[in-house]
């Protein structure tokens, strides 16, 4: 199958209907694995102690969080440039997705700061950031819900996540610009992970079952999106049949 | 009891995989009852002969 071929709905639902399964059990398999090399492998951090395991979802979920959004703008430009028809369905599913990584990242952040910081919460450059990235997250959805129309909605919601795509570099590099709390990168850094391997190759694979759920829940909510719009086009045709 | 020493903080590393739990599980039950309600309502309406002109044309021997 073509590339292309994507751009058409049913060809997009046959292929989902085939990999789901197979996604769907790998992302089973990488949070076994992740999980237990997380919870029974990993050592206690030497000076943070057993909390580090905290790190384990929190790194992820905010990974994803931001991903979530560069999906978004993606399929943003997808929508506005190249009127891709899965663009905006791509677009409008990943809102909530993202949404709720974020959330996680935001919480399990707070949880990991009061036994580390000393506090839940401080107005840093990064924890701020993240916030933002969360309200935007919301006010993309309320657009979403907000614009009956889906193809109006599309162009809307398309321009505010291009806007909104200026605070992914923001958070990436808000502990370098100023001074945070927060830490600056330990994996994702010029010269290499800061992070000793017994604890990065967990959070690694952690990463990677975050990663595989996002791309299975993203492929549903496509799908199911795809679903909403066609009972959309039956309930305009019968009413349009009611009144000819 | 539990198999891990997760030392005097284990409260709030217990919480946060709590709550990321119950945050993926309400993302997933999301997903899974809007699937199972729009395909129930286009059953519906198919059962009721609402068909679009690409199912007609589907249809053509």
């Amino acid at each position: 199958m073509r590339l292309s071929e994507l751009a058409n709905p049913s060809h997009f639902n046959a292929l989902t209907e085939r990999v789901l399964p197979w996604l769907v059990v790998a992302t089973m398999l990488a949070f076994a694995l992740g999980l237990y090399q997380a919870l029974f492998v990993a050592p206690d951090d030497y000076q943070q102690g057993a909390t580090v395991k905290i790190m384990f979802i929190h790194v992820p979920s905010a990974w994803l969080g931001m991903m979530g959004w560069a999906l978004m703008s993606a399929s943003a430009l997808g929508t506005l440039v190249w009127r891709h028809p899965l663009a905006d369905v791509a677009m409008k599913t990943a809102a909530p997705i993202g949404a709720a990584f974020t959330l996680i990242c935001l919480v399990t952040g707070a949880l990991w700061g009061r036994p580390t910081w000393g506090t839940y919460w401080v107005w840093d450059a990064r924890l701020t950031s993240v916030l933002i990235l969360f309200l935007m997250y919301l006010g993309v959805i309320a657009l979403w819900r907000t614009v009956e129309d889906p193809s109006r909605a599309a162009r809307a919601a398309a321009v505010l996540t291009l806007v909104g795509a200026v605070n992914l570099p923001i958070i990436k590099f808000s502990v370098d610009w100023w001074n945070t709390l927060h830490q600056p990168a330990s994996v994702l850094r010029l010269g290499g992970s800061t992070i000793y391997p017994t604890i990065l190759v967990p959070l690694l694979i952690m990463a990677v079952a975050f990663t595989l759920l996002f791309v299975t829940l993203h492929l549903s909510a496509m799908r199911n999106e795809l679903l909403r719009r066609r009972v959309r086009t039956l309930r305009l045709m019968r009413a349009a049949a009611a009144n000819p | 009891m539990f198999p891990m020493d997760l030392g005097p903080h284990a409260g709030f590393i217990v919480a946060a995989y709590a709550i990321a739990l119950a945050v993926v599980a309400g993302l997933i039950a999301w997903i899974v009852l809007d699937h199972r309600a729009q395909v129930r309502i286009l059953e519906d309406l198919e059962r009721a002969g609402i068909r679009s002109r690409s199912d007609a044309r589907d249809e053509l021997p």
